[in-house]
């Protein structure tokens, strides 16, 4: 990582340019090299081509997503998610379906629980409409990550405004300007 | 119905040992090699033989094999392609993820045990010393007969006095928290969480997914057979006491100074039932000693610092599919105590472990690499596992406390990785048909 950015100072906004690799130095995780975090945390952009037909269901699915959420809002914890966005989009005759998450763990790390949390949730089925998806994936987490892996296209450039806070923090903070804010209510 | 007439003692029994000899063996040839296994495999205790005879059995041995190991022997290649990745590549290839860099780095790992020459370890626990000399005597008589089997190095074992329970180097009681396996016919202590299915331990039983797939192959090596993670990590005694020293005034502060590195006394007593006071009765009490959870009872870490070791390597109920995660742990202390008031003299002391899953991807290597390693876990931002985590001096350790938290900077290491592997152990009759490769009458 370049020296310069400094990890703990969030009233500086940072931007970083990042190796066509996705990262600075080569690094093993478990499942492969470890991408960097940045001044926007960690995160990734998988790009997958749908099945052919499939569109619709894969558009259906945000809804799969909105009612677990809405059902337990804290169903996606483990994810230690910022934000989610789903994009379609065409290529010629082609639909592709874009998956970027920005959050606050190396995805490697925790891909066990990601995948058997998708198989709570039903996100996996988004996945299982796209194409090269492996069919054993429920048995087969290397085979899971694999695909993930390979259809993940690094930034090259992440900006964050208030950079490297994770999730918690700003919640921790939000909630202590509440509880603050009571507290002066209750001062006056 | 779990198979104990074939599954190696160790994976489900402890045996009443206070010494033994881990021996590290490289087969130059694979006759040589399966002649070898041919003499010891009668030596090793299954479950059910071990269960039997355990009060009048004076030694136990187990046996396993690196996937190097498991090729010397003359496994076929299709045979070997089915192993998983991470075993195949070996511990060594693991370093940089599993934190074994710096002082921690294969390169100065001892006893060969970084060498692709590894092949296969026996694991000897005897009563006494005087049983461990003669099995030892017996064993090198087997490996002379049997051509090109070379020993590359071993390691003695010795409980530390007082010899009443079991703990380590640093004084901590042991082996107070394991994960039971559902049919195994052992009940958890209260706390330990329900037994857990076979297949999170041992191969060819439905895990706690209920899938038993992606298994080596063929069934009949694989089957009753489990992966172990070896670490032999020496325990810097007299940096140690002189951390405690320097972070506390009084006896009491040093003790609990040590408590939160843990998360328990040196007693054994969980910080989260005795959080201000050491208690001996609760320590050695296992209808108490873990019966608690971390949510409800300790959610900021006041009494258990949310990086200390016990909070790292079991997160109880702060921890996502818990049940994925769990490890058995087996081993034993080397090398000769450091007196209570002597200053560090240099001499290699600490635990040769051995840590028993399924899947070392997702149990072993999980909780090296993220609960041990992850600077970031539980949000903590500048620290790893007090006591295994890898520490380069500048790393912290918060201790969570009303109304201002203590932070203790430039954390040293106490202990080093000064040798591991990844075996596989498989069941007796596998040992067998391993014996028998390249025979015609298999079994
Ligand atoms: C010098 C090295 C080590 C020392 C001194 C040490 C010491 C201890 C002690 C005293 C306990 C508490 C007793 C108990 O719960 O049974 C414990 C628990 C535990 N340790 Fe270690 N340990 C070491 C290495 C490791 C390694 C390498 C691993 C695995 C990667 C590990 C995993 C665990 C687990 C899973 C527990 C149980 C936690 C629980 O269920 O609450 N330890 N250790």
């Amino acid at each position: 990582m370049p020296k310069k950015i400094k990890q703990n100072d969030w009233t500086k906004p940072a931007a970083m340019a990042i190796p066509k690799e996705g990262y600075f130095e080569l690094e093993q995780g478990r499942y492969g090299p470890v991408f960097p975090k940045t001044p926007a945390c960690y995160g990734f952009t998988i790009i997958a081509k749908v099945k052919p037909g499939k569109v619709d269901t894969v558009r259906a699915y945000s809804k799969t997503i909105e009612d677990a959420v809405a059902g337990d809002p804290h169903c996606l914890a483990v994810l230690k998610l910022h934000y989610l966005r789903w994009v379609l989009f065409d290529i010629g005759k082609e639909t592709y379906f874009m998956y970027q998450g920005i959050f606050d763990t190396d995805f490697d790390k925790y891909t066990e629980d990601a995948v058997e949390l998708f198989s709570i949730t039903g996100i996996t089925t988004v996945f299982v409409n796209l194409e090269g998806f492996p069919e054993d994936w429920k048995t087969n987490t290397p085979a899971f990550v694999k695909f993930v892996r390979e259809h993940q296209r690094p930034s090259f450039l992440e900006y964050g405004e208030y950079p490297f806070v994770s999730a918690d923090e700003i919640k921790k903070a939000l909630k202590l300007k509440a509880a603050f804010s009571a507290m002066l209510d209750q001062m006056q | 119905m779990l198979e104990l007439d074939d599954i190696q003692y160790i994976l489900l029994t402890r045996a009443p040992a206070l010494t033994g000899r881990y021996v590290f063996l490289s087969f130059q040839n694979p006759e040589g090699g399966r002649a070898w296994l041919a003499g010891i495999h009668e030596k090793v205790h299954s479950v059910q033989a071990a269960r039997a005879s355990i009060e009048k059995d004076n030694r136990w041995v187990s046996v396993a094999f690196t996937w190097n190991g498991l090729q010397a022997l003359g496994l076929d290649e299709a045979s070997l392609a089915t192993f998983p990745e991470e075993f195949k590549q070996g511990m060594v290839a693991r370093a940089q993820m599993l934190g074994d860099t710096g002082d921690n780095h294969p390169d100065n790992w001892i006893g060969d045990l970084a060498s692709p020459d590894l092949h296969a370890i026996v694991i000897l626990f005897a009563r006494n010393t005087a049983e461990r000399e003669r099995c030892q005597a017996e064993h090198q008589k087997l490996i002379d007969q049997c051509e090109g089997v070379k020993v590359l190095s071993s390691l003695d074992l010795d409980a530390i006095p007082p010899l009443e329970y079991s703990h380590d180097h640093f004084g901590y009681r042991d082996r107070l928290s394991q994960p039971v396996i559902e049919g195994s016919g052992e009940e958890p202590t209260p706390g330990s969480g329900a037994p857990l299915k076979a297949g999170e331990f041992i191969l060819g039983y439905p895990d706690e997914k209920d899938q038993s797939a992606n298994l080596p192959q063929p069934e009949i090596l694989s089957r009753n057979g489990s992966f172990m993670a070896y670490r032999r990590l020496q325990e810097h005694v007299g940096k140690f006491r002189d951390f405690l020293r320097e972070n506390g005034q009084t006896l009491e502060e040093q003790e609990l100074i040590a408590a939160k590195l843990m998360g328990r006394w040196r007693s054994g007593a969980p910080l989260v039932l005795a959080p201000e006071k050491d208690d001996l009765t609760l320590g050695a009490d296992p209808q108490r000693n873990n019966d608690f959870t971390y949510k409800k009872m300790d959610p900021h870490g006041y009494a258990v610092p949310l990086g200390s070791h016990i909070r790292r390597m079991n997160p109880r109920d702060t921890g996502e599919n818990m049940n994925r995660r769990r490890m058995i742990r087996r081993g034993a202390t080397y090398g000769a105590p450091l007196p209570t008031d002597a200053p560090e003299d240099g001499v290699d002391r600490g635990i040769a472990a051995f840590i028993i899953c399924a899947s070392l991807i997702r149990q072993f290597e999980f909780a090296q690499n993220v609960w041990a390693n992850d600077r970031n876990f539980h949000e903590l931002d500048n620290e790893r596992d007090p006591i295994i985590g890898n520490q380069d001096g500048t790393l912290e350790f918060t201790i969570p406390k009303r109304p201002i938290r203590k932070k203790i900077t430039g954390l040293p290491a106490f202990t080093s990785v000064r040798g591991g592997a990844y075996f596989f152990i498989p069941g007796l009759k596998a040992l067998r048909y391993l014996a028998s490769l390249g025979s015609k009458n298999i079994l």
